[in-house]
């Protein structure tokens, strides 16, 4: 345990670096972007030249770029991602109220890519070059090369508007007062087609890199002794091949946590979610470059986070990770 | 010779190679096929398909030929996937190489900044910077490439590590040759082939990044896309999906064309490898 601890406060410093340099390049990409916090605010409020260069030197606009930069950090060390202008409310609330949204869109299309895509990456790997594992590698790379907004669409189009079977966008029943089991039933309905279009996307990626990771596998003597020792095939399959070619994806559950919340933007968009995605394509329709920025810190944080979990899960899971780097 | 052969050797390399070829064509004659602005009028508002054989694909919502907009989206497609993709490659083997062969504290901080790259989802900084920048599609090509090099990046270094041990790399060292020289001229060139190797998924997802941009308004809006023709189709979803719909299996058909082409290529020179 304590290998795995040490492992994890030494990503953890690594990571806090990263988050530093993804800091910096936001409060350029925020200096690069015309306007300032007080142009924003003089255009949503109204005001004169003198008050302009009052809150410019209020708000400590008019000293040196690194004074800025010093600023920004100090600010969100305290958590302040500053206004939004938009919604004239402070940006940590505004990301806050929708994170959780977005955080179930993903942790469902997730599970859903990861779940039936390393199901069917076995289905496949326990017989390299059969037809069925044919027929599932190029089925996945079809799936992989359709655009997530469009499968969307194409949802909307067959189980919303022709069978009507499922509603068309939106989290749950506007004012329907449901609450709940039957509120839980209902988001859980108007998730089921935006998490299908997330999900199936990222499925072949999980069920390319099972087949491939059992592929190598079967080569592996342990396989061999496992034959040898008369064990059933299927047994074989599952608690010898399978297992060994498990370990990588739960590496890339945490690399891929980056593109699923890529992804949520433009389905968030599509199905109307109001999440994180839908709130970023809200900030640039607004020209709120502020409130941009927050949500890209905010996805970088959670991306981060994510890493480090998957990263601990890895080290518990395979005693041979940092297991060096504890003698050493 | 011998090696085109052995690309042609599975279907899925014919396939892809098809797709592409056909996709070429499309993008090169277009505009003499079509040789009017694809954003003009060109008869009523929403006719539907197979009607009207001077507009086989019918229009969409502003009576705008479906076809060729098709024709010339394809254009738009395959540039900027293209151009995103050298793009990425380029800058991804340049700073793959500088870390790899400089070593310690160079080294060091060029991974911490790709890492810093790849934590940040890349669709999102896309979105960010089109945004700042404003929609034009130098915008989007560099957008797409600021996501997509640190893959290059990692394969690029990688592969430096391993050769800058090499006789050969010794050898220029003694000659008195400048480092920098050593690293692009002695060193890049043959640590490209597994960089490369990735550009057929770095233009899949080149082409997919601009058609998801344009299909949120961030495209250049005096070009025609398929993700901007998906949006537009998008209002009419009810009465004709078809709008939509086609643009999107253009999409499918070129990515899965790239990916198909891409595999057969790696596969043709994986069989060269074990060979030799």
């Amino acid at each position: 345990m304590t290998r795995a601890l040490r492992l994890f406060r030494r990503r953890l410093v690594g990571s806090i670096f990263v988050l530093l340099i993804v800091v910096i390049g936001s409060f350029l990409l925020l200096e690069a972007a015309p306007g300032d916090a007080v142009d924003a605010y003089i255009v949503s409020t109204g005001g004169d030249v003198g008050m302009i260069e009052l809150l410019r030197h209020r708000w400590g606009l008019d000293q040196s770029e690194l004074t800025r930069l010093a600023n920004y950090l100090w600010a969100l060390l305290h958590l302040d991602l500053g206004q939004s202008v938009t919604f004239s409310r402070p940006i940590r609330d505004v990301i806050l109220e929708r994170l959780p949204t977005t955080l179930i869109l993903m942790g469902s299309a997730t599970a859903l890519s990861f779940g039936l895509g390393s199901a069917l990456g076995i289905y496949a790997g326990a017989r390299p070059g059969s037809f069925r594992d044919r027929f599932l590698s190029i089925g996945s790379l079809a799936l992989y090369a359709v655009p997530g907004f469009w499968l969307g669409l194409v949802l909307i189009v067959i189980f919303a508007v022709d069978l009507r079977w499922l509603p068309i966008g939106g989290i749950e029943t506007i004012a329907s007062g449901k609450t709940g089991l039957a509120r839980v039933a209902d988001i859980a309905t108007h998730l089921v087609l935006p998490v299908s279009a997330l999900g199936f996307i990222y499925l072949a990626l999980y069920l390319r890199m099972m087949r491939a990771g059992m592929a190598e596998a079967w080569r592996q003597d342990f396989v061999l002794a496992a034959r040898a020792r008369g064990l059933s095939r299927r047994r074989i399959v599952l608690a010898h091949v399978a297992r060994n070619a498990l370990l990588p994806l739960v590496t890339m559950l945490g690399l891929q946590s980056a593109q699923m919340l890529g992804g949520s933007v433009v389905i968030e968009s599509v199905f109307a979610v109001p999440g994180l995605g839908r709130l970023a394509q809200k900030a640039v329709a607004a020209r709120d470059t502020p409130l941009l920025l927050g949500i890209i810190l905010v996805s970088a944080v959670l991306v981060v986070v994510i890493n480090l979990l998957v990263d601990l899960a890895y080290a518990i899971l395979d005693p041979r990770v940092g297991a060096g780097e504890a003698s050493a | 010779m011998n090696r085109l052969r052995r690309f042609f050797h599975t279907p899925e390399a014919i396939a892809g190679a098809s797709i592409l070829a056909l996709l070429i064509v499309m993008a090169l004659v277009a505009p003499l096929l079509f040789s009017g602005d694809p954003q003009a009028i060109a008869g009523p508002a929403l006719l539907p398909p197979f009607q009207d054989w001077s507009l086989p694909l019918g229009t969409d919502r502003l009576g705008r030929d479906v076809l060729a907009e098709l024709f010339h989206g394809a254009r738009t497609s395959l540039a900027v996937g293209l151009a995103a993709a050298a793009a990425a490659l380029f800058i991804g083997a340049l700073v793959g190489t500088l870390a790899g062969f400089a070593g310690g504290l160079i080294d060091e901080m060029l991974m911490r900044v790709t890492d810093a790259f790849q934590t940040v989802p890349s669709f999102l900084l896309a979105l960010a910077f089109v945004s700042i920048v404003g929609p034009s599609l130098g915008a989007v090509v560099a957008a797409i490439a600021l996501g997509a090099w640190t893959g290059p990046a990692r394969v690029a270094r990688a592969e430096v590590l391993s050769i800058r041990e090499r006789d050969y790399v010794a050898g220029a060292r003694v000659i008195g040759m400048h480092p920098l020289e050593i690293a692009f001229r002695e060193v890049l060139p043959n640590a490209l082939p597994p960089v490369l190797a990735l550009s057929s998924v770095i233009v899949a997802a080149a082409i997919l990044t601009e058609a998801a941009l344009s299909f949120l308004g961030l495209g250049d809006p005096n070009r025609v896309t398929w993700g901007g023709m998906i949006a537009e189709g998008r209002a009419v979803l009810r009465s004709a999906p078809f709008l939509s719909v086609v643009p999107g299996i253009a999409l499918v058909l070129t990515v899965l064309g790239v990916y198909l082409a891409g595999e057969g290529v790696v596969e043709s020179t994986a069989v060269r490898r074990s060979l030799s």
